[in-house]
């Protein structure tokens, strides 16, 4: 396995150095983990605080910044920050209106930022959770921990954004965070497995020939295996798997995420056939955006995620937003 | 504590491996560096009184290890110490109720019943065989390890797999059976 590593164990540590070098705009605490934007605590302002296991970059630390995150938390790879990190982090942008946290739903985030947020209140700071459970892929939830959360953690974090950047109050950036949540659904799809640094290899075994439908962002196993599909195959199964649960009347914003190992080329090309998927089925499409955003280190393959937006959720989606990630009008 | 940190440190590559098969290849990882973080903690502050043992390392696992093994293990330990209170011996009968106050607290937090594959299926054989001996407990810890082989994963990341969980065994249950294991080493 060849790594653009040191060792495993300060990979996590090797690139917040990296993050602080090319983003002044950022305060990196190395050693405690925490991504701060540099004018924080913005006065009057509603703080976003988001995070979870590293090796989703994009996703957190870089959507740290003006009409996006306060703050981010990055874990070790793919295992959920602790709630030290959270509560340092949350007492260093917390402006007196409150702290956001938008969470993942995984079993490791949802315990720590529970534990986080009882503590941060301890300290004064008050508190309003958004959990993020988009992926279709998981259906039978009573049997596991529920529908994970993926693609739609993005559209959350840059409408909230929005919506704290105008001032709004917590409860406010709240209720538009949940109507985003409530508005979009994912699905991915693995063509490789990904490799985490610990284990020095992959970390399953996905045959040459062979995709999973339904993967999650740390590789776990999805809906179930097939021999390889073409693009537009591919297209045709994703979207209509999320049609089938989410059934908008108005219009989508698109993303069409990486997840780290496939080129734009074809990602572009994975888009045209989504737009072509959508027109199909008579959905009307407002915003596409495609690229790596939440991605599973090198694994190979992408994402699709919809969210069904009125015309506030747009004109919060269209809103300026300075990131190292994500960045327009502005 | 430093017995059970010495056996995740020699166990840390089987627990990883086991965790690739179902989970996310961290479980190893994660627990090493938290009973690494545990043993520096208690040799530059050694606690007075074993609850207070069990309070600083639940303490110290939150704040390292991450994932949901740090809270759960965390509050497993944090609760237990506090259930033994001020006491400066510990009979095994007073621990076996600060770890059923323990197993107690980690199911609330969890919300994992016995039969759902995780570190409750070895955890509560364990604590009810205390009642008989130490030895006796780690033999149902890693018994109750191993029966997580067939089951099919109810919570956290495995649970994913559905079908595909069952014929691997959890990682949490083996951890679990380590630190009992560790506990019977220490008394030996």
């Amino acid at each position: 396995m060849r790594m653009l590593i040191n060792v495993a164990e300060t990979v996590v540590a090797d690139a917040l150095r990296g993050m602080a070098a090319a983003h002044p705009e950022l305060v990196v605490d190395v050693a405690n983990r925490v991504i701060v934007r540099r004018d924080a605590p913005v006065a009057g302002k509603v703080a976003l605080l988001s995070g979870g296991g590293s090796g989703h970059e994009p996703l957190h630390g870089g959507f740290v910044g003006p009409g996006m995150l306060d703050a981010a938390c990055p874990g070790e790879v793919f295992t959920s920050p602790v709630p030290d990190q959270m509560v340092r982090a949350a007492t260093a942008v917390d402006a007196g209106r409150g702290v956001l946290f938008v969470v993942k739903n995984y079993t490791g985030d949802v315990l720590n930022f529970r534990m986080a947020a009882e503590l941060a209140e301890d300290e004064g700071v008050q508190v309003a959770s958004v959990l993020v459970d988009d992926d279709v892929a998981v259906r039978d939830s009573t049997f596991t921990a529920g529908r994970r959360g993926t693609g739609a953690t993005l559209f959350v974090e840059k409408i909230a954004g929005a919506a704290a950047e105008e001032g709004m109050p917590l409860e406010r950036v709240e209720a538009v965070a949940r109507k985003v949540v409530a508005s979009s659904r994912s699905l991915g799809v693995a063509l490789s497995a990904c490799s985490t640094p610990a284990k020095g290899g992959p970390t399953f075994d996905l045959p040459p020939g062979e995709l999973e439908l339904g993967v999650g962002i740390h590789g776990e196993p999805g809906r179930e295996r097939r021999a390889m599909m073409t693009s537009h195959e591919i297209a045709d199964f994703a979207v209509d798997a999320i049609l089938e649960d989410l059934r908008p009347r108005l219009p989508v914003l698109v993303l069409v995420n990486g997840m780290g190992a496939t080129p734009l080329l074809e990602l572009y090309g994975f888009g045209a056939e989504v737009h072509r998927v959508l027109d199909e089925r008579g959905v009307t499409v407002a915003r596409t955006l495609v690229g790596n955003y939440v991605t599973s280190l090198d694994m190979a393959g992408c994402s699709v995620t919809l969210c069904q937006v009125d015309e506030e959720l747009l004109r919060l989606w269209d809103a300026p937003v300075a990131t190292a990630g994500l960045r327009w009008g502005r | 504590m430093v017995a059970a940190a010495g056996l995740v440190e020699r166990e840390a590559g089987r627990l990883t491996e086991l965790d690739s098969a179902i989970g996310d290849a961290d479980h190893g990882a994660n627990m090493q560096r938290g009973f690494a973080a545990v043993v520096k903690t208690l040799e530059s502050e050694p606690p007075a009184t074993p609850g207070a043992v069990l309070v600083t390392v639940g303490r110290q696992l939150i704040s390292t290890v991450g994932g949901a093994s740090g809270p759960l293990y965390g509050t497993l330990l944090r609760r237990a110490g506090k259930s033994l209170g001020e006491a400066s011996e510990v009979t095994v009968p007073e621990l076996q109720a600060g770890l059923r106050a323990g197993v107690e607290s980690v199911r609330e937090l969890g919300g994992a019943a016995p039969g759902d594959k995780t570190m409750v299926d070895a955890l509560l054989p364990g604590v009810e065989a205390l009642g008989t001996s130490l030895d006796a407990a780690a033999g149902a810890a890693e018994e109750g390890a191993l029966a997580t082989v067939p089951m099919r994963a109810q919570k956290g990341r495995a649970s994913y797999l559905g079908e595909r969980s069952i014929g691997h065994q959890d990682p949490g249950a083996t951890s679990s059976a380590l630190l009992f294991a560790a506990l019977a080493e220490v008394a030996r």
